[in-house]
């Protein structure tokens, strides 16, 4: 396998995705957001804000919360208290149309969760056919031009456990903008990859920010926060302790928190 | 004088070896083979027992367990639904069920519904009536609680990764669901299958009519009607391996094939 041929495909033409803005990209409005897993307080009070077409990296120290509060956004978990507005949806409504909503919001996950036992193609054409309605010639038209924007079209009929990680995780991201969402959610997209493949996915990521999605990323990729991110939000233990443009939180961050929290990232044989 | 690994597998082998010899000769010497072969491999008599053991038993062996299976299955799903189900009275009801039919014998169920049925309600149930639902109400115990075992190995991100992209619970578990857990639960419905097929011989128990005797009722007849001792049982016997042998086969086949990509 070319993985050349790949990553120039992965990088070129940030143009095949559409036109930059032309996503009608939706914000996310969260604001008292409590979660507790029986006694155990994960989400303590978040307010957080993420504008159309903003991407926001959130990162933070493993078992921060940082999950859960991506998945109480498209409602796989139930919050205590607050409220989360996705758009026009309000997510955390009694009556909100909970599978109306989600064909707006992709999630990415840090195990890609592609279907085993469907080809590439049927991994991106299944939920737009059978929950859309559309066509197979539509959806595949469709699916095959998601696929050639992360540069994978030529793997199409494979199935996902012939791909490499970052492969399969680029199907993901191409099935997930079949739906045309108006938010994306990663959830440590890259995490569970090998060091050669996280580079595609990132590139695929970047291309997908520069279109204009609205994008909220879990990550502990520092050198992608600091180039693709509008704004870096900072958790720990269930609350934002900082937030601000990448350079300032990344660059010179004010919290003790978040400065100790960075030098284990970013220097992890330090210590 | 210090033996190297290789001297002591040839001396285990040499051992094993001399042992089956010793068994072989022994047998060779005193078991009395005419008698062996009258008794059990009498071919020669059972003229006027082929095709009949064909036709008719191994026929109505496979009819029984077919219909058992069948409704075993429908049977079977519905219960694994309850026992999965959010309202509590389903999940007892099932549980209930799943741990008594699988707790008592098989016979039980076959002479409950031979004899009793009559006793209890007056009707009178056919062969197959008798034999398809007893099996069926056994089986379904096992295959729910297979049915069961296959929904929930599938991973719980596949369906988080359904729900997530707007599919609906029931879509997410017809599309995404179901049929991964079908190839988990293919192997194992086919050893319920082979287990099946040997139940269906306690219909014995009950009895029935020359055209409804399946394999095990016609070996036993056999006794009496052939001059063969045990042969016509022992062909019986041939019979059933002719059915759970390629079953058995194609389970173990299909145990070994990746369940992620249908292929070795
Ligand atoms: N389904 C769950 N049930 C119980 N506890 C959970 C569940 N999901 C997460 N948690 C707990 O919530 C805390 C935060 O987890 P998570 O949101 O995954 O953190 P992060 O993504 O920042 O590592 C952890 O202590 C974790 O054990
Ligand atoms: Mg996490």
């Amino acid at each position: 396998m070319s993985q050349n041929q790949t990553t120039d495909a992965a990088t070129q033409g940030a143009d095949q995705f559409q036109a930059a803005g032309a996503y009608s990209a939706a914000g996310v409005t969260i604001s008292g957001l409590h979660k507790s897993f029986g006694d155990n307080e994960v989400l303590k009070g978040i307010d957080m804000e993420v504008a159309p077409g903003e991407v926001v990296c959130l990162i933070g120290a493993s078992g921060s919360g940082k999950s859960t509060l991506l998945r109480c956004v498209n409602r796989l978990e139930n919050p205590n208290a607050g409220t989360i507005t996705v758009g026009e949806h309000e997510a955390t409504h009694p009556d909100v149309n909970l599978d109306a909503m989600r064909r707006q919001i992709g999630m990415v996950f840090q195990q890609f969760n592609l279907f085993p036992h469907l080809s590439v193609l049927e991994n991106c054409t299944i939920t737009p056919r059978r929950v859309l309605g559309q066509s197979k010639a539509e959806a595949e038209a469709e699916a095959l031009a998601q696929l050639d924007t992360v540069g994978l079209k030529h793997l199409s009929d494979r199935r996902p456990d012939q791909l490499s990680g970052g492969q399969q995780q680029r199907v993901a991201i191409a099935r997930a903008l079949t739906m045309k969402p108006q938010l994306m959610l990663f959830d440590e997209p890259t995490s569970a990859l090998d060091p050669e493949t996280v580079g595609d996915v990132l590139a695929s990521m970047r291309k997908l920010a520069e279109a204009g999605m609205t994008m909220l990323v879990v990550t502990h990729e520092m050198g992608f926060a600091r180039e693709v991110a509008d704004r870096v939000v900072f958790m720990d233990q269930g609350l934002v302790v900082e937030e601000g443009p990448a350079t300032e939180v990344i660059g010179s961050p004010q919290q003790p928190r978040t400065q100790d929290f960075l030098r284990r990232v970013l220097n992890p044989l330090a210590e | 004088m210090a033996m190297t690994t290789r001297d002591r597998a040839r001396v285990s082998l040499g051992i094993q070896a001399g042992i089956f010899l010793a068994v072989v000769i022994v047998l060779a010497v005193m078991v009395d083979w005419s008698a062996i072969r009258n008794s059990f491999f009498s071919i020669e008599n059972l003229g006027p027992m082929f095709p009949e053991i064909i036709t008719v038993g191994l026929f109505n062996t496979v009819k029984y367990t077919v219909v058992g299976f069948v409704f075993g299955l429908l049977g079977g799903t519905l219960l694994a639904l309850m026992r999965m189900s959010s309202f509590p009275v389903y999940r007892w009801v099932a549980t209930g069920y799943i741990e008594f039919f699988r707790g008592i014998p098989a016979i039980l169920v076959f002479i409950a519904l031979g004899f009793g049925a009559s006793l209890a309600f007056g009707v009178n149930l056919s062969t197959l009536q008798i034999a398809g639902s007893a099996l069926a109400i056994v089986a379904s115990a096992y295959i729910a609680e297979t049915l069961r075992a296959g929904l929930q190995a599938v991973p719980k991100g596949q369906i988080e990764a359904a729900r997530a992209l707007g599919m609906p619970a029931w879509r997410a578990m017809v599309t995404i669901q179901i049929p991964q857990a079908f190839r988990i639960v293919l192997p194992p419905l086919t050893n319920e299958a082979i287990l099946l097929t040997k139940d269906s011989s306690l219909i014995f128990v009950v009895g029935m009519a020359g055209g409804a005797a399946e394999l095990t009722k016609m070996g036993r007849d056999g006794i009496n009607i052939y001059q063969a001792g045990l042969t016509p049982l022992v062909i019986a016997g041939f019979c059933y391996l002719l059915l759970t042998v390629p079953l058995s086969l194609l389970a173990r086949r299909m145990e070994h094939r990746s369940p992620r990509t249908g292929k070795k």
